[in-house]
């Protein structure tokens, strides 16, 4: 256990840039992500069109082929993305943003049809309907999800740790690798601090959705 | 296409809609033009840059290339996945039927397994097998994509078996039947059969984890790429790239289609087989596929939400 209380600046860095990725992607992720589900549902075909094929292309892409693009492929085109942090920051928003596109839109499918209708017959236009009346319904039901896609956020952050970002799980291989003897203890303290996250995160979840399902 | 949202175009909307159509594809275009032309302007496009997939310097054939990419890399990518993905169904099983356990003591070690190991990276579970038990590349990446997903189809079991109706636990337990043979002959076969959907979805999750093996330095497709283009050169990477991602998005947009399609024909087959006593309380409006599915794909998913949930949280 020395090993833990030893290193406890060193996790406590780590821990530190896990929050900074899982902040800054997070909140980037649910800008970008309610922009795509704007055009995803919107009346305009070719923003539809593009929409869909990021949000398809980077859900079905695993994480590490996107930061594997950034880090190594978008250099051959001559864009130089600075490495380590940013590029952690802008790979992970991206990737989440699929997902917060997604618990978004069907968020607005939840919605009952009739809301929708209704607001149409009393003539409000495209943006009213969505900005007035189907949005604000959404947002209840979108919270819950929404919640677990930050959570997987702040679990995908340890793929940064492949990249050259010595956040939580790259310090506790670090760690690890210097104290041989001790390495499971290591991981564990890792571990401890990950659930310090998405424990209280997922009870958090589960609280919102539940009062959800009473309003309703 | 048509949508609640917004009146089916008339004439004067039709025409602004053609207008907005036309100037947005057009800028879509000019961005992806520009793109295209700054990317040719540094030879990106070149066959010198291609090549490799047809004929390879350095005394290489096309056949060595495609055989360490598709043969090797992918083949190494599925073996992870095809060992893992049994091995996670199997004990996520065997985790959601312990979760159920009448008595909260027994069933106590189930939850506090699924909620750890839910809540943990997967790449901190390979580094585990790899550093902490001092195993080799393959098995840690193994390990760490079991334990992530047994969880998470534990989870998904778990679900089905509670959106059943109670009657039939009550049927099964008024005819005689044991806890076990309620589980094994009533509940787990209608379960899984909702469940397939969520479940086909997961394994998407799971071929797409076993690219982390990349990280720790296990030889799949990723790291076949970084070795072909540390051989031949870094100018290849745009080429052998894109032929690694097309293959990731081949397989998994396949697997994802037929969860998609798996789900579909469920909510067909559930309304139309008169499957309304399936619907669990407080989703009246949902039908019983769909509140299955929402439940499945982790707390909180909203009706109607498609195969999403549970490939959200990898």
């Amino acid at each position: 256990m020395d090993v833990l209380t030893d290193n406890l600046p060193a996790y406590w860095t780590g821990f530190r840039m896990t929050l900074e990725l899982t902040v800054l992607a997070g909140a980037a992720a649910l800008l970008w992500g309610l922009v795509l589900a704007a055009c995803r549902v919107s009346p305009l075909r070719p923003l539809r069109v593009a929409a869909t094929l990021f949000v398809e292309v980077l859900r079905n892409t695993p994480l590490t082929l996107v930061f594997f693009f950034t880090v190594f492929v978008l250099p051959r085109f001559g864009v130089l993305p600075p490495l380590g942090f940013w590029t952690a920051v802008i790979c992970l928003a991206a990737y989440t943003s699929a997902f917060v596109c997604e618990a978004v839109r069907s968020g607005i499918n939840s919605v009952g049809v009739g809301q929708a209708e209704a607001a149409r017959a009393i003539g409000l236009t495209f943006g009213q309907t969505l900005g007035s009346v189907v949005l604000p319904q959404a947002v209840r039901s979108v919270v819950p999800p929404l919640i677990n896609v930050l959570i997987a956020l702040a679990k995908n952050t340890s793929v940064a740790a492949g990249f050259a970002v010595v956040e939580l799980t790259a310090t506790g291989r670090r760690l690890a690798l210097a104290n041989p003897g001790n390495s499971i203890a290591v991981l564990v303290g890792v571990a401890i601090f990950y659930l310090v996250i998405t424990i209280p995160a997922g009870q958090l979840a589960g609280v919102v959705e539940r009062r959800v399902v009473f309003a309703r | 296409m048509t949508s609640v949202l917004y009146d089916a175009p008339g004439p004067a909307a039709r025409r602004r809609e053609l207008i907005g159509s036309v100037v947005g594809s057009l800028v879509l275009l000019v961005v992806v033009g520009v793109g295209v032309v700054y990317a040719a302007q540094r030879g990106v496009f070149g066959a010198d840059r291609w090549d490799i997939l047809w004929s390879p310097p350095k005394n290489q054939s096309a056949a060595d290339v495609w055989t360490s990419l598709v043969v090797r890399g992918l083949g190494a990518t599925l073996r992870a996945a095809v060992v893992a993905a049994p091995l996670a169904l199997v004990l996520g099983l065997l985790l959601a039927v312990w979760r159920t356990a009448s008595s909260r003591w027994a069933r106590t070690p189930a939850v506090v397994v699924i909620e750890l190991f839910r809540g943990l990276p997967v790449l901190l579970m390979m580094f585990f097998g790899l550093l902490g038990f001092g195993w080799e590349a393959l098995s840690a990446v193994i390990f760490g994509l079991v334990v992530y997903n047994m969880a998470i189809i534990a989870e998904i079991v778990r679900a089905g078996l509670a959106a059943l109706p109670k009657g039939q636990t009550e049927a099964a337990y008024a005819v005689g039947l044991t806890r076990g043979q309620a589980l094994r002959l009533i509940l787990l076969p209608q379960a899984l059969r909702t469940m397939t959907p969520s479940l086909v979805a997961q394994l998407v999750v799971l071929l797409k984890d076993s690219s982390l093996g990349f990280i720790v330095g296990y030889p799949e497709l990723l790291k076949a790429i970084q070795n072909n283009a540390q051989f031949f050169g870094n100018n290849y990477y745009v080429a052998l790239f894109t032929v690694g991602a097309g293959i990731y998005l081949v397989v998994n947009i396949t697997l994802s289609r037929v969860a998609l399609r798996l789900q579909a024909r469920q909510a067909r087959r559930s309304t139309g087989a008169g499957a309304a006593p399936a619907v669990p309380a407080g989703s009246s409006t949902v039908s019983a596929a769909d509140a299955a599915a929402a439940v499945a794909a982790g707390k909180g998913a909203t009706p109607r939400s498609r195969s999403r949930g549970s490939r959200g949280r990898r």
